[in-house]
């Protein structure tokens, strides 16, 4: 025994020390391959059949080679020929099979009888599903049933979703928890540019020359693309702009870091604005041709209440009257607020304003986690607007996501509340269109929204929503003030079904568990941060009746009596949906690729126009779609123009103050993924990172006599916590300010956090709420 | 007893040569990128005094160009 953990102890450092080393050439060599390594696992003599996939993970949207023997995953690595990656991959991506197969995989439904749950038959399962739904309708109307996926769906799952909830059933209480990520990006591309998703793509990095990371650590949630920036500055000396609340690995790598107090990016921006004016660094030619200016409400209030509403009433502006909204945000006036000096202000801002170079902003979680993340989304548009650094290769403001789908599935797919595949449930043309691809009457499709993720979890505690089938998502441990939904979903009369391929403590709250089929156990598509859609073929067997979350749908849409919606075969289902969802973006602005183009290479961009992916929206060299005779085409608005904001500063939800003095932050760490249900099964991320902490500013940690491991409590006006200390570790947390990552079910970060939210993108802001910091 | 990751990089046509340097020294791991002049090392010694010495050592290969430490890990002797 004594022998065996010596070994183990061992050998698992050295392989810390090996992955340590490789993540850091990967780093500086992008593409590099240590095959040795890499295939260590791959048993001797084996005759691998090597199949191309989508990495399970992040947005990024990896290609990954998986290596398959006696219908088991045993080996993977980077795919070569993907233009995303090139053959690299991050520490997960690199474990990614293994998730596929731990101890307590789902492998049989499991219903709710007496407190206790029984294992039953998927048949059964799917029979008790489908009554419980036709009985909630009946007993409560169309309203009180929803679905709530994800950015983990793949396009068919979405799809079918979709189009039984708001086709077929006729509600929309669809939702998915992009909406706690990546929704603030949606309404910054709306409102500026009247269509979402970034118009540049991931080869801008190889021709910007700055990079401003707007409060993104990319280094571990994006290590891949990272890495593609750290060899551009090996090879032509780019510089890397850090602009963050906190210190974190990509500060370190960065030529320069800038720290900010929370929530003052907004003013920061503006001053950047007001910079690039008075210097004449503003490009007439391109604003006057292509930007409008426009306001919207302010003080909108923070979503804190039940039923809370805002729509905007945006109003136009002149370019003199924007200029002068921005005299009140001279850096030497924003300075004081945001903690960044006058000198680094007008740094920041003299690399938009030199004609050139060009520049890359990066952004994910810090600027849509926001109670004014549409705000700050239209400040860095502003910036890129004024300064004509959009739209071109190099110059590209991009919006990172953080699951594989969120793109592909929630936004392309449309599966929130107020949209559909094509369009939005509001605009009479686009649910006539939806209704005749889907084949139901019109009338089905109700015109208003219903609930945004957050206010769907307040009318499930209400009693507003009698039944939630949850897929592929564990809000109970992502949602904030996490205590009340959990709670609420535990109400008496509430039913809800969880499909999931690991027990979590969504799964806990469930009535019905389905064991789902995961990743490379069924046929799907993710669509990726750069508008690619990747496919992917079964690879292998599902465990036990684990079962895909499409096919999970379409056999409770037959019982619910949707035959002739549902009419696809089980052979070809995933073929025959992503045909019928193609008609829904059919034409020169949103094109997908034909399936046989995405089985052939790894992806392809929408718009994909006459055999050829679409590089740069927007820009008449690139994009088919421009129809105006002019170098640039905003199409999705009707004169054609983008609009610049003008968006002022104001203060986050709940601040700091004298009972509650330091601000908290969540967020993630590079070895997990999310909420870790998948990464903390792989026992080598597990050990890197086995549990939660808090992260604390030296000086304060030293002030408190508090040290690394010391028990801290952290006390919030939803409750408490209490979690070892982390000082001088990872990150480093600027004075009063604490941070702590939200993977660790046993430490659940969410239950003190606040349900604030943007107005306009209703995402949630968990980079801001006041906390109590005290040793334990 | 100390466990230590690096890469090394040779010099210029020099990458064989230096795999097998450091592949003969017993302390030492090596895995080579495929696709790039540089390998990992992870070398492993008893202590302190043993990794000094392993140092100089190390020092004396002449195919050896830069040796860059990405980590380092302490593992008390009964572990």
């Amino acid at each position: 025994m004594y022998r065996s953990i010596y070994t183990d102890r061992r050998s698992f450092i050295k392989k810390m020390a090996v992955l340590s080393a490789m993540t850091t050439a990967a780093a500086m060599f992008p593409g590099i391959i240590f095959a040795e390594e890499q295939e260590k696992g791959i048993p001797e003599g084996a005759n691998l059949d090597w199949k191309k996939a989508p990495c399970r993970f992040c947005g990024v949207g990896c290609g990954v080679l998986i290596g398959t023997e006696a219908g088991k995953a045993v080996a993977v690595k980077g795919d070569p020929a993907s233009p995303v990656n090139k053959g690299l991959c991050c520490v997960k991506g690199y474990h990614s099979i293994m998730a596929l197969y731990g101890k307590d995989r789902l492998t049989k439904p499991l219903v709710k009888k007496n407190g206790t749950y029984v294992e039953t038959s998927m048949q059964e399962a799917l029979d008790l599903v489908a009554s419980k739904m036709k009985e909630t309708v009946n007993d409560h109307g169309k309203d009180a049933v929803a679905i709530y996926g994800s950015g983990q769906w793949t396009i068919p799952d979405g799809y079918v979703a979709s189009k039984l909830f708001k086709g077929c059933i006729g509600t929309n209480n669809v939702e998915a928890n992009a909406r706690l990520c990546m929704a603030t990006a949606v309404t910054g591309f709306l409102t500026s540019f009247g269509l979402d998703e970034p118009m540049g793509c991931y080869e801008d990095i190889d021709y910007a020359d700055t990079f401003f990371l707007w409060g993104n650590n990319m280094a571990e949630m994006h290590p891949v693309l990272f890495s593609r920036l750290l060899d551009q500055r090996l090879k032509r000396g780019v510089k890397i702009i850090d602009f963050a609340t906190r210190t974190t690995r990509t500060s370190m790598a960065a030529d320069k870091s800038i720290l900010f107090n929370p929530q003052t990016d907004l003013a920061v921006g503006n001053a950047i604005c007001y910079e690039i004016i008075r210097n004449g660094w503003m490009n007439k030619a391109f604003v006057e041709e292509h930007c409008n200016f426009s306001k919207g409400l302010t003080k909108m209030g923070y979503g804190l209440e039940d039923h809370y509403k805002f729509t905007d009433k945006p109003e136009k502006i002149n370019f003199e009257q924007y200029k002068a909204f921005l005299e009140d945000y001279s850096p030497e006036k924003v300075a004081k607020l945001s903690g960044v000096s006058v000198k680094d202000i007008k740094y920041m801002a003299a690399h938009f304003g030199d004609p050139n170079k060009k520049v890359m902003s990066f952004w994910c979680m810090g600027m849509n986690q926001h109670s004014r993340g549409t705000w700050i989304n239209n400040i860095v548009y502003n910036i890129h607007l004024l300064t004509g650094k959009i739209s071109t290769p190099g110059n590209s403001p991009f919006s990172l996501t953080g699951q594989p789908s969120a793109c592909g599935t929630v936004r392309e797919v449309g599966t929130l509340t107020h949209k559909l595949p094509h369009g939005v449930v509001m605009n009479k043309e686009h649910r006539e269109f939806a209704a005749k691809i889907w084949d139901v009457p019109v009338e089905n499709i109700p015109a208003k929204p219903t609930y945004h993720t957050v206010e769907m979890f307040r009318a499930l505690d209400r009693g507003d929503i009698r039944f939630m089938w949850i897929q592929v998502t564990n809000p109970m441990v992502t949602m904030p003030k996490l205590k009340r939904y959990r709670d609420g979903a535990k109400k008496e009369g509430r039913f809800i079904v969880v499909s999931d391929i690991y027990p979590t403590p969504t799964t806990d709250i469930a009535d019905v568990i389905l064991p789902s089929a995961m990743w490379i156990e069924r046929e799907g598509m993710y669509g990726n941060s750069e508008r690619r859609t990747q496919y992917f073929e079964q690879m292998l067997e599902p465990p036990g009746e684990a079962m895909s979350d499409t096919w999970q749908l379409i056999e409770v849409a037959k019982r619910l009596g949707y035959e002739k919606q549902f009419y696809y075969k089980e052979e070809t289902h995933v073929e025959e949906i992503y045909n019928e969802y193609r008609r829904h973006h059919e034409g020169k602005k949103h094109n997908m690729a034909p399936l046989e183009v995405l089985k052939s290479q790894p992806g392809a961009m929408w718009p994909y126009v006459d055999g050829k992916s679409t590089k740069w929206r927007f820009n008449a060299k690139y994009d088919p779609a421009c129809s105006n005779g002019k170098d640039f085409h905003f199409y999705g608005k009707k004169d054609g123009k983008a609009i610049i904001w003008q968006r002022p500063y104001e203060p986050a939800a709940e601040e700091p103050d004298a009972d509650y003095p330091f601000w908290l932050g969540t967020g993630r760490v590079v070895e997990h993924w999310h909420t870790g249900s998948m990464t903390r099964r792989i026992p080598v991320l597990h050990q890197a990172m086995p549990h939660a902490y808090v992260e604390l500013n030296p000086g304060d940690a030293k002030r408190m006599q508090i040290r690394t491991g010391d028990k801290v409590k952290l006390t919030t006006r939803r409750g408490e916590i209490t979690l070892p200390a982390s000082v001088n570790q990872r990150g480093v947390p600027a004075p009063m300010q604490v941070f702590v990552p939200f993977f660790d079910e046993n430490m659940l970060i969410n239950d003190i956090t606040l349900d604030s939210f943007c107005p306009i993108s209703k995402e949630p802001d968990y980079k801001k709420c006041a906390v109590k910091v005290e040793k334990a | 007893m100390p466990i230590k990751s690096y890469l090394a990089h040779p010099h210029t046509g020099k990458k064989e040569y230096l795999i097998e340097a450091l592949s003969n020294i017993e302390a030492c791991e090596v895995l080579p990128a495929n696709n790039e002049d540089v390998l990992i090392l992870v070398t492993e010694t008893n202590n302190k005094q043993e990794e000094d010495i392993l140092k100089e050592k190390l020092e004396r290969i002449p195919s050896l160009k830069l040796l860059a430490m990405v980590s380092g890990f302490e593992t008390p002797k009964n572990e």
